[in-house]
């Protein structure tokens, strides 16, 4: 059968260490829900009292992903227009 | 003979026709709703990504209905790649538009220095000018993935 090459091994020791690492890290995220946490205490009461005021968009998920991370979401659309673009690049060979 | 057997087990002419004509009314009321979560986004549950899909998903219906060529008259390739480029430019073109205004990148709220009407009714009018582009996007692509993937990038086809 097939050899397993020592890269491989190396790629497989690598992952495990760096998903070993995160896993450690997510021990200091606080719990989920916790009203405590900074995000909870600083960010959602900031959005949840303006958000509608200032962006006139009730739906607060809508003002937070269009506003707020319009960013994010434009990396997003970007993000889908290249697999668009790749698929079409690669397989698209049309009997004309 | 045989083929003509193999033809009718594959296109049942009795299921194509409920199919078709089930598909035939049912478009419409899709993509109305496709239109109607892209536009009203701001109030319910919704936006560009999931109109988009449903929108695209409704092209995808006329492809599997009847045949890639069905879906290709109604939604033509050429307008297809220009969509998805549309809506990026759309919303990059946004942004720009608002950092040109004084603002910084993606600030609708900067596009009342040139036309004042309050930031917060810009700001709503931003986020919206922004869903239409990500449901241009994301219409046009899921097509173009389907018509590449069902017909490994023929465009004969199909399903």
């Amino acid at each position: 059968m097939n050899k397993r090459s020592p890269l491989k091994i190396l790629a497989l020791c690598s992952t495990l260490i760096t998903g070993a690492l995160l896993l450690y890290g997510t021990k200091d995220f606080p719990a989920w829900g916790d009203p405590n946490s900074p995000a909870s205490a600083h960010l959602s009461p900031h959005i949840i009292e303006n958000a509608a005021k200032t962006t006139n968009a009730p739906n607060l998920v809508t003002a937070v992903l269009g506003d707020y991370r319009g960013y994010d979401t434009m990396f997003e659309t970007v993000v889908i227009f290249c697999a668009g673009i790749a698929v079409t690049a690669i397989l698209r060979r049309p009997r004309s | 003979m045989k083929r003509l057997q193999e033809h009718f087990e594959v296109h049942d002419p009795n299921l194509n026709l409920i199919i078709q004509t089930s598909i035939r009314i049912l478009v419409p009321f899709v993509q109305l709703f496709g239109l109607y979560v892209i536009v009203h986004g701001h109030y319910s549950p919704g936006g560009g990504f999931q109109g988009g899909v449903i929108l695209g998903a409704s092209f995808i219906l006329m492809g599997v209905g009847y045949d890639l060529k069905k879906s290709m008259e109604l939604f033509p390739e050429a307008w297809n790649i220009a969509m998805a480029n549309l809506g990026t430019t759309i919303f990059v073109g946004t942004g720009l538009v608002c950092a040109a205004a004084g603002g910084l990148f993606l600030d609708y709220g900067a596009l009342s220095n040139w036309i004042g009407i309050e930031p917060a009714a810009w700001r709503s009018l931003g986020i919206f000018a922004v869903e239409a582009g990500v449901g241009f996007t994301v219409t046009s692509v899921m097509l173009s993935l389907f018509w590449d993937l069902s017909s490994r990038g023929e465009l004969d086809g199909g399903l």
